[in-house]
């Protein structure tokens, strides 16, 4: 079969905060660049963001970098990589900066300034007072980010490939990447895009889990691609559970509402995180906040006829800065509870959010892997950043407010790159088409018809089984269960059948193939949290309750091929400051 | 409850026809959205519609509701009278079932400059920007652009190639009503004319319908006036 080709010198696969900014750099660079997204670009999840993003401005209290970065290494539990953070905490103000001077509209201080909030997990003077880090656009600040950075693209002329989905990646036998094969939605056609580099940044995969905070889209396809053409993932079993997801139903209330003066009771009316947190209480990192919820439940002191959540009350701080600060979310609990949270308590419970681990990269976006000479040699060709990466800022726990950050950060950062390696790198290599052949296969699979199991009830399934099986707290033999179950579900995949085989916009085929991604992403987090016999950050193990930095300060790295799993040491050392070792986690 | 939802396969049908569904055991707080999933996975798996965040904030979902356009996954089932008459946004092509061709929508939107330009120097830190200046930016900066307002809009079904509609022009005072945007001239001048702006006729249904409660018929009003004062 001839299929269209297309050639660029970059191609972006994703229109999220990470892809647009790296669009950005590229096109401003002018280098020939493509992005192709399955949604329209603003449509892209990081719209849901709302909270903020962290830089130390100091424009409400003192604040430095450095703070950051300990708080930072602090959050991760110590399995974040020091150099990365420095890197990343260092460019924030000035990341920040250049968002506003792109437009976004953030909301204002009297000075004139940029308005900052206290956030989970922040500190000045290293475990000090509480910091306020957080710059935000009211409880819209993905949105102000996502829309800018478009707008912006826009005006560099970025050339956008809309609502088409990257089906899988192009390597050639020397493991080069030199592109991918791409279906148009709305026409059911395949494309082969031709780049000299490409750059994953395909957002999360919270819909691994049944009750999440994340579009139906996150179906961690960057890291499904990554895993069949040959690259680990890393750290997968590290699954952001946030505290206060509307409970049953999952939307996100922010961080920013307890950042706010917000705060957590039980059905005793007990401020209950006084218990657990002394210092930061209900701002202490979300891992903690997360936990103490589900024992306040398991323990009986749940609210509700049946005692299953918490409750968050903002109703205390007044319709005025509710309306002003957390507008979004006002509106969220009226339409999806129908009623006011000026009035009443919010009732809530953690919700899968974020998902930590990811595509291996270096600071400059560089996917990194094993290949014989070392622990992180760059495949060459291939960079990836956002959620669908792991440089690894976030270790086992990401603060709130840090992926925004990171996105913007590593998206640029990833961007200057490109722009250098296009540099010694002028001209395309020869087409693998063993590489393309195997990717159109997976398409051709769909075309097979008859009666079979459904994609949706297949999919709840596995989401159900995720959630009962790699929740909050783990242990072995949930998760040994938990494990067989999930594989044994993939065994059923082949007997998966759709019954709409038409081209255009065939919004079946696609989600037949998210499910596809989403089994890929699911053994690796199951797989990857059996094996890690400690507790660390997100990943709490009833049956290892400590965190044994002896045996597990390192990173794991997951393969497709026969659930292999590795392992690597944590970069513990920073780019110029003394690195902070291991200590224990108070809040 | 019934519902009654507007069909077309390119590929296989002559004209689009109207399917009748009813869906049994409905949840209190169930939205329109859930309603389509399950009648998408229970009962025609060859439903096409789009659809991502499922909280109003993508705007992926816009669609005609019994007559009104709107969001189906802000929309509670429980406010609808039966059948639910569920048809795509009027006005722009069909592409398959409820999901429509937005091209035009889009090229409107680029065709305002939706982006801040600014002449100045960049300063070393943020450009300042008063809590007074920044509220003017509010129940603007918000749009999703669902073009549940466009594809409401009479004056936007006559003229999708020449007006801008209430979305791009809502867009357009969000950066003329921006203390730190210096293209005030430029962008007034590039409306100039019968149609981009002025085929509005104050007829409000964008505001009526616009899901997100911002008001594009008052920012155009802004527009009409601004461009008034510079003409005296
Ligand atoms: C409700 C919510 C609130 C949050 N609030 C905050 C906050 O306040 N502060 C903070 O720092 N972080 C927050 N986060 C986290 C943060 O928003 C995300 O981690 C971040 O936005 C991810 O950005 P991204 O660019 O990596 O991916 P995304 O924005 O998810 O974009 C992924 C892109 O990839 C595309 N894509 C995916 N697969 C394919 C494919 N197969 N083919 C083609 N395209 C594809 C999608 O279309 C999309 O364009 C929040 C997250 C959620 C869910
Ligand atoms: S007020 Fe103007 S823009 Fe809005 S619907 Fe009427 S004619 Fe269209
Ligand atoms: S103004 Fe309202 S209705 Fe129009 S596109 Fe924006 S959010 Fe949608
Ligand atoms: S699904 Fe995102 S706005 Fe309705």
């Amino acid at each position: 079969m001839s299929i269209p080709r297309k050639r660029f010198d970059t191609l972006v696969i994703g229109a999220g905060g990470g892809g647009l900014r790296a669009a950005l750099q590229l096109s401003q660079a002018e280098a020939n660049v493509a992005v192709v997204s399955k949604v329209f670009p603003t449509r892209s999840h990081t719209v849901a963001a709302q909270g903020g993003i962290n830089a130390a401005l100091a424009n409400v209290l003192p604040d430095n970098w450095h703070w950051h970065m300990y708080d930072t290494v602090k959050g991760s539990d110590y399995l974040g990589d020091q150099d990365a953070i420095e890197y990343m905490c260092r460019a924030a103000s000035h990341i920040v900066i250049e968002l506003e001077h792109a437009g976004v509209p953030f909301s204002r201080l009297n000075n004139g300034k940029i308005y900052q909030r206290a956030f989970g997990g922040q500190s000045q003077d290293f475990g000090g007072e509480q910091a306020a880090r957080t710059c935000a656009a009211a409880d819209r600040t993905g949105h102000a980010i996502l829309h800018t950075l478009y707008q912006q693209n826009i005006r560099a002329k970025t050339h956008f490939f809309d609502e088409f989905f990257a089906i899988d990646l192009i390597k050639d036998e020397e493991g080069y990447i030199l592109g991918a094969v791409i279906l148009s939605i709305e026409t059911g056609e395949p494309y082969i895009i031709e780049a000299k580099t490409t750059l994953l940044a395909t957002g999360g995969a919270g819909q691994i889990f049944r009750t999440n905070t994340n579009a139906r889209i996150n179906t961690g396809d960057g890291m499904a691609m990554a895993l069949r053409a040959d690259i680990p993932i890393q750290d997968m079993e590290f699954f952001q559970f946030h505290p206060t997801g509307i409970a049953g139903k999952g939307m996100l209330i922010t961080e920013g509402a307890r950042g706010e003066g917000g705060f957590l009771v039980n059905k005793n009316g007990e401020r209950f995180m006084e218990r657990y947190a002394t210092h930061a209480k209900d701002l202490a990192s979300r891992d903690v906040v997360s936990r103490s919820i589900a024992i306040e439940v398991r323990e009986g002191r749940g609210c509700g006829p049946k005692g299953d959540h918490v409750l968050l009350k903002v109703d205390h701080l007044g319709a005025d800065v509710v309306a002003k600060r957390l507008p979004g979310i006002r509106d969220t609990v009226l339409t999806f509870l129908h009623m006011d949270p000026v009035e009443k308590p919010i009732p809530v419970f953690p919700t899968a959010h974020y998902t930590m681990g990811g595509i291996p990269t270096n600071r400059y976006g560089q996917v990194v892997a094993p290949l014989g000479q070392g622990a992180e040699e760059p495949i060459p060709g291939l960079y990836a950043v956002g959620e669908c990466a792991c440089v690894s800022v976030h270790g086992a726990n990401r603060l709130g407010g840090n992926s925004l950050l990171d996105i913007i950060v590593f998206g640029r950062a990833a961007g200057n790159d490109i722009i250098d390696f296009l540099k010694e790198n002028r001209f395309h290599r020869p087409l693998d088409e063993g590489s393309v052949d195997q990717a159109l296969s997976r398409l051709a699979r769909w075309d097979q018809r008859g009666e079979g199991e459904s994609v949706d009830a297949l999919r709840q399934e596995l989401q159900q089984t995720m959630e009962d099986y790699c929740g909050v707290f783990r242990e072995e033999k949930v998760l040994q269960e938990g494990v067989n179950k999930v594989k044994a579900m993939e065994a059923r995949l082949a007997a998966v059948r759709i019954q709409d085989h038409s081209s255009v916009f065939n919004t079946q085929r696609i989600e037949a193939m998210e499910l596809e991604n989403l089994f890929d992403v699911a053994l690796a987090t199951v797989t990857s949290a059996l094996a890690r016999q400690e507790s660390r950050g997100a990943h709490s193990r009833v049956d290892y309750p400590e965190r044994d930095d002896e045996h597990w300060l390192k990173h794991s790295l997951f393969y497709k091929k026969d659930h292999r799993l590795d392992f690597k040491p944590v970069r513990t050392k920073p780019l110029s400051v003394d690195s902070f070792p291991p200590k224990p986690r108070v809040y | 409850m019934k519902f009654l939802i507007y069909r077309y396969n390119p590929e296989k049908d002559q004209a689009p026809y109207m399917q009748e569904f009813t869906l049994d055991n409905i949840e209190p707080g169930m939205m329109l959205l859930d309603a389509l999933l399950r009648i998408k996975a229970d009962k025609d798996e060859t439903l096409s519609f789009r659809h991502s965040c499922g909280e109003g904030v993508c705007g992926s979902d816009g669609i005609n509701i019994n007559g009104s356009n709107g969001l189906s996954c802000i929309t509670p089932l429980s406010q609808l009278k039966q059948p639910v008459e569920v048809r795509p946004l009027p006005g722009l092509p069909v592409i398959r079932d409820l999901v429509v061709d937005m091209s035009q929508f889009y090229q409107q939107y680029r065709a305002v400059k939706p982006y801040l330009i600014v002449h100045d120097p960049e300063p070393e830190i943020e450009r300042l920007q008063s809590p007074h200046d920044r509220d003017k930016l509010d129940g603007l900066y918000e749009c999703i652009m669902c073009a549940c307002c466009s594809t409401a809009c009479p004056s936007f079904w006559w003229n999708p190639d020449k007006f801008r509609g209430p979305a791009a022009l809502l867009q357009s005072w969000r950066f003329l009503a921006d203390s730190r945007d210096q293209a005030t001239a430029q962008r007034l001048e590039e409306l100039e004319g019968a149609y981009k702006v002025f085929r509005c006729h104050t007829i409000m249904n964008c505001v009526n319908v616009c899901p997100k409660g911002l008001n594009p018929t008052k920012a155009i009003g802004n527009i009409k006036k601004l461009m008034l004062k510079r003409l005296i």
